[in-house]
C-alpha cells in the first residue's frame, strides 16, 4: 500500500505525489501508515485530533482499524492488544490525555508491546493552554509510569520529521519490543510545510522477531536473545497458548510475585535492554559545532529557532552551534558531554520550567549551562537566543 | 436432592442404569466438601486419611451407587474428581 | 478407583500451575471447570481462544487456561479485549473477571463495548466483594453487608449487573451461580458461539470473606444459599431482578440478534474499498 498513489480532497489538502503540503499531524498519520501501522486507537484532544481524524479517513483504506475509545486508558489497552494480535498500533494525545495512559503504558513496557504513543504537547499542567504549544512533558515521557523501566523518545521539530521520526518509532518499537514516544508539540503538530513522502520501496521497515522453535511446552515467551535482550514475540493466534501478564513474571511468563530473584532478573533486563543498545537508538544532529564556542542544546520547536539563531551569531562572528538531540530519551549524555568539553558555555532553550536542562547539565558537568525558558503561546525568538548567546560570551 | 420413584420403571430390564468410575485426583483435592454435600445418590463421604494438602479427600461409599451425573465433577473447583463410565462388555 | 487416568480436561489448563491459588471452596475453580467444560463441549480450536482477565483473584485465570492469555491491568481487559478482537477478528476473545474490576474500575469499557455490540464474552465472576485485597465492598456487594471498608454496614445500592447489560445493548445476557454448572456452561457455549457482546453474570461464592463477613462461614453455607434463594425464570425483566439475601432470579434475561462492531466495521471497510 504506497501512501504517494493515493488522491483524496479532504480539507483542502490535495494528496497525489509524492512533494505535498500538510500539517505536522497529518504527517505523523501517514508516516505511521507508510510504516505498516493498521491500528489507531485513541480520544479527541487538541492539539493531536488531527491525527486520530486523519486516521479515521485512511485506516479504513488501508484495511487498517480506527476506534475511538471511550478514554484515553482504553486506547492504550486497545493498542496493547491489537500488538499482541500481531498488528502494529499506535495512539496519539496531549498531556491530559498522556496522563491517564501511564498506568497501561507501564502494561506496554512489562509486557514488551511494541507501540507507538505520541504527544502532541501542550501548555499544562492539567488542562493548561490547549490550543498553545509547551515542551512539559518530557519527563513526564521518561518517569510517567511507577517503576523501574526505559523508553525511547523521539523530538520532531519540522513536519518533515513528523514522517520520518514516526516510521522511526515504530522500527525501534519493534526492534527492541518497547513504547516509542513521539514528543511533538502544538506547534510542530499543526503547522504546515512542505514535505517528501519517499517511495513505499525506499521506507525501511522493521518487524518483530519471530520466535524460532515452533508451538511446544519448551516456548518460554520471555526468554530474552542474548545479543540485545529482547525475546522474539510470539501473537495470540499461531498456536503458542503463552501467558503475558503485568506481574513480574518469568521466562515462560507465569507470575512470580515471591522471587527477589525474578524482580531483579526482569527489571533489569528491561532496563538493560535499551541501555545496553544505546549507541544504536540515539540520534543527535548538529550544525555549526566543530569550531563552536557556545553550543546550544535545544528539541523540538525549540530547536527552529535556535537554529536561526546561531545563523545569525555566525553572521556577527560569534562561533555558536546547535546539538539537537533527536532521541530525548535514552538521553543523548555522551553527545552532550563531548560538546560541553569543547565549549565555553551551553545554552538550553525549552518551552517548560526547566526537563532537558537537566540532562544537560548532569552531562556537561564543569561547563556552565545557561537555561532560557519559555512558557505560552510563542515559541523562543530566534533574538531572544542570540541575546542570552551574546551576553555570556561579554 | 436424591429422586427416589414410587413404582419400578415400565422399562427397567430393557435399560441397564451405566456403571461408573469414580476417580479421585487425591492430591488436589482442597477439602471444599461439594463433592460429598451435593450427590444425589450420596456415594461420596468424607476420608480419614490427610492428602498433601493437609486436608481429608472424599473417599467412595458405593461406587455401585454412583449414577454418573458427572455433578461432582463439574462443580468441582480443583479438578479434583471425575467419573467415566465403566466399560461393562464382558459383564460388570 | 484409581488415580492414574488424568482429568478429561487436562488439556485445558496449564499443568505445571495447577493446583490454583484459590483458596477451596471458591467459586473461582467452578467457573474454570465450567468454561473448560464448555470449550471442551463445542470442540473449539483452541488456538483461536484468548482469554483476557483484570486484576482480582478471577484475574488469575487467565494463567490457567492453556490458550493464549492476558492479564491486563485493574479494569482493563475488555479495553484490551477491544483491541485484540479488532486486530484480529477471527480470534474468539472471552473475557473473565471479577465484579470490581469490571464493573467498578473497569464500567466504563463495559458500557462502551456492549454499546458497540463487540464481538466478545463477558464472564463476571460476582462475589460481591473485592477479594483479592482482602475483602473490600464493591459495587455489587449488597446492603447492609459487613466488609473491611464497610464496617458499619454497606450503605451503598449495589447494581443490578444484568440490568445493566441489557440496558446497555448486550445481545446475549445471563445469570447463573456457580452451583448451575449445568446450566452455565451452556450459557458459556452459547455466548462463544454467538455473534455480539454476550454477558454472562456468575454468583460465586467467596467463603473466605464474602461468607466469613457475613454469617456463611463455610463454602458449603454459601452454596446452600444459592441453593435455596435462587430461581430459574427464563426472559424475566432484568430491571427486577436484583439480588437481594431471600431471592436470586438466575436464567437468561437476553437473547437477540443484532449486527456485531465487527461486522459493522467489515461493512464499512467494503464500502469504502468499492469507492475507490
Amino acid at each position: 500500500m504506497t501512501t504517494a498513489s493515493v488522491s483524496v480532497e479532504k480539507k483542502g489538502v490535495v494528496r497525489s505525489g509524492r512533494r505535498l503540503f500538510m500539517s505536522g499531524d497529518v504527517a505523523c498519520a501517514e508516516g505511521a501508515l507508510a510504516v505498516g501501522c493498521r491500528f489507531f486507537a485513541g480520544y479527541p484532544i487538541t492539539p493531536a485530533t488531527e491525527i486520530a481524524e486523519h486516521m479515521a479517513l485512511r485506516l479504513p483504506e488501508t484495511g487498517g482499524v480506527y476506534i475511538q475509545m471511550e478514554d484515553e486508558i482504553g486506547s492504550m489497552a486497545a493498542v496493547i492488544g491489537a500488538s499482541y494480535a500481531g498488528v502494529k498500533a499506535m495512539t496519539a494525545t496531549s498531556g491530559p490525555g498522556f496522563s491517564l495512559m501511564m498506568e497501561n503504558i507501564g502494561l506496554a513496557l512489562m509486557t514488551e508491546t511494541p507501540c507507538v504513543i505520541v504527544n502532541v504537547m501542550r501548555g499544562g499542567p492539567s488542562t493548561g493552554q490547549p490550543t498553545m504549544p509547551g515542551q512539559q512533558d518530557v519527563m513526564q515521557a521518561r518517569w510517567g509510569s511507577h517503576g523501574d523501566y526505559e523508553i525511547i523518545a523521539l523530538a520532531p521539530s519540522s513536519v518533515q520529521e513528523m514522517f520520518d521520526l514516526t516510521v522511526e518509532a515504530f522500527n525501534l518499537a519493534e526492534a527492541y519490543r518497547v513504547p516509542v514516544f513521539i514528543l511533538a508539540d502544538e506547534i510542530v503538530g499543526h503547522m504546515w510545510e512542505r514535505i517528501t513522502i519517499p517511495d513505499a520501496e525506499s521506507i525501511k521497515i522493521v518487524n518483530r522477531k519471530k520466535p524460532t522453535v515452533s508451538p511446544s511446552n519448551e516456548f518460554a515467551p520471555f526468554k530474552p536473545d542474548e545479543e540485545d535482550l529482547v525475546p522474539p514475540m510470539a501473537v495470540f493466534g499461531e498456536g503458542y497458548h503463552f501467558h503475558a501478564t503485568g506481574l513480574t513474571h518469568d521466562e515462560r511468563g507465569y507470575p512470580r510475585t515471591e522471587s527477589a530473584e525474578a524482580q531483579t532478573k526482569l527489571v533489569q533486563r528491561l532496563c538493560n535492554k535499551i541501555r545496553k543498545n544505546k549507541k544504536k537508538i540515539i540520534r543527535v544532529e548538529s550544525a555549526m559545532l566543530e569550531d563552536a564556542e557556545v553550543a546550544v542544546v535545544a528539541y523540538g520547536i525549540a530547536a527552529r529557532a535556535a537554529l536561526s539563531a546561531i545563523r545569525k551569531a555566525r553572521a556577527t562572528g560569534i562561533k555558536a552551534g546547535l546539538l539537537r538531540p533527536v532521541t530525548l530519551w535514552p538521553f543523548p549524555e555522551e553527545q552532550v558531554a563531548q560538546v560541553a568539553r569543547r565549549v565555553k558555555v551551553i545554552v538550553v532553550p525549552e518551552m517548560n520550567c526547566g526537563q532537558i536542562v537537566r540532562e544537560v547539565e548532569r552531562a556537561a558537568k564543569e561547563t556552565p549551562v545557561i537555561f532560557l525558558p519559555k512558557l505560552g503561546e510563542e515559541p523562543h525568538k530566534p533574538d531572544e537566543i542570540l541575546d542570552t548567546i551574546r551576553g555570556r560570551l561579554k | 436432592m436424591p429422586v427416589k420413584t414410587w413404582r419400578r420403571p415400565l422399562d427397567a430390564d430393557k435399560v441397564k442404569p451405566p456403571k461408573a468410575e469414580v476417580h479421585l485426583i487425591k492430591d488436589r483435592c482442597k477439602g471444599c466438601g461439594f463433592c460429598i454435600e451435593f450427590c444425589p445418590k450420596e456415594v461420596l463421604e468424607e476420608s480419614n486419611e490427610i492428602n498433601e494438602r493437609g486436608v481429608h479427600p472424599p473417599r467412595v461409599r458405593d461406587e455401585n451407587r454412583c449414577a454418573l451425573c458427572g455433578f461432582c465433577s463439574a462443580v468441582c473447583p480443583d479438578f479434583a474428581i471425575f467419573t467415566i463410565e465403566k466399560n461393562c462388555q464382558g459383564g460388570c | 478407583m484409581t488415580e492414574e487416568l488424568p482429568h478429561p480436561y487436562e488439556k485445558f489448563l496449564r499443568k505445571d500451575r495447577i493446583p490454583h491459588i484459590w483458596c477451596e471452596g471458591c467459586g473461582n475453580g467452578i467457573i474454570l471447570n465450567c468454561f473448560a467444560r464448555a470449550l471442551d463441549e463445542l470442540n473449539i480450536d483452541l488456538n483461536q481462544v484468548v482469554v483476557v482477565s483484570g486484576i482480582g483473584c478471577i484475574g488469575r485465570v487467565s494463567g490457567y487456561t492453556n490458550t493464549d492469555s492476558f492479564h491486563t491491568t485493574h479494569g482493563r481487559p475488555i479495553a484490551f479485549a477491544t483491541g485484540v478482537k479488532l486486530a484480529n477478528p477471527e480470534l474468539k476473545v472471552a473475557v473473565i473477571s471479577g465484579d470490581g474490576d469490571l464493573f467498578a474500575i473497569g464500567g466504563n469499557h463495559f458500557i462502551h463495548a456492549a454499546r458497540r455490540n463487540l464481538d466478545i464474552q463477558v464472564i463476571c465472576a460476582n462475589n460481591f466483594i473485592y477479594g483479592m485485597t482482602g475483602g473490600q465492598y464493591g459495587p455489587t456487594t449488597p446492603f447492609d453487608t459487613w466488609t473491611t471498608t464497610t464496617p458499619y454496614g454497606n450503605i451503598e445500592q449495589a447494581f443490578n449487573l444484568v440490568h445493566l447489560a441489557a440496558a446497555c445493548g448486550a445481545v446475549y445476557v445471563a445469570r447463573w451461580t456457580t452451583l448451575h454448572t449445568r446450566w452455565l456452561t451452556e450459557s458459556i457455549k452459547k455466548a462463544l458461539q454467538k455473534e455480539g457482546f454476550s454477558f454472562i453474570e456468575v454468583v460465586s461464592q467467596c467463603p473466605e470473606l464474602f461468607g466469613r463477613y457475613n454469617k456463611m462461614e463455610t463454602a458449603i453455607k454459601m452454596m446452600q444459599w444459592f441453593k435455596e434463594t435462587s430461581e430459574v425464570q427464563h426472559f424475566s425483566d432484568p430491571a427486577k431482578a436484583e439480588i437481594t439475601p431471600k431471592r436470586i432470579v438466575v436464567g437468561e434475561f437476553v437473547d437477540i440478534e443484532k449486527p456485531s462492531y465487527g461486522r459493522l466495521l467489515r461493512e464499512m471497510k467494503a464500502r469504502v474499498a468499492k469507492k475507490k
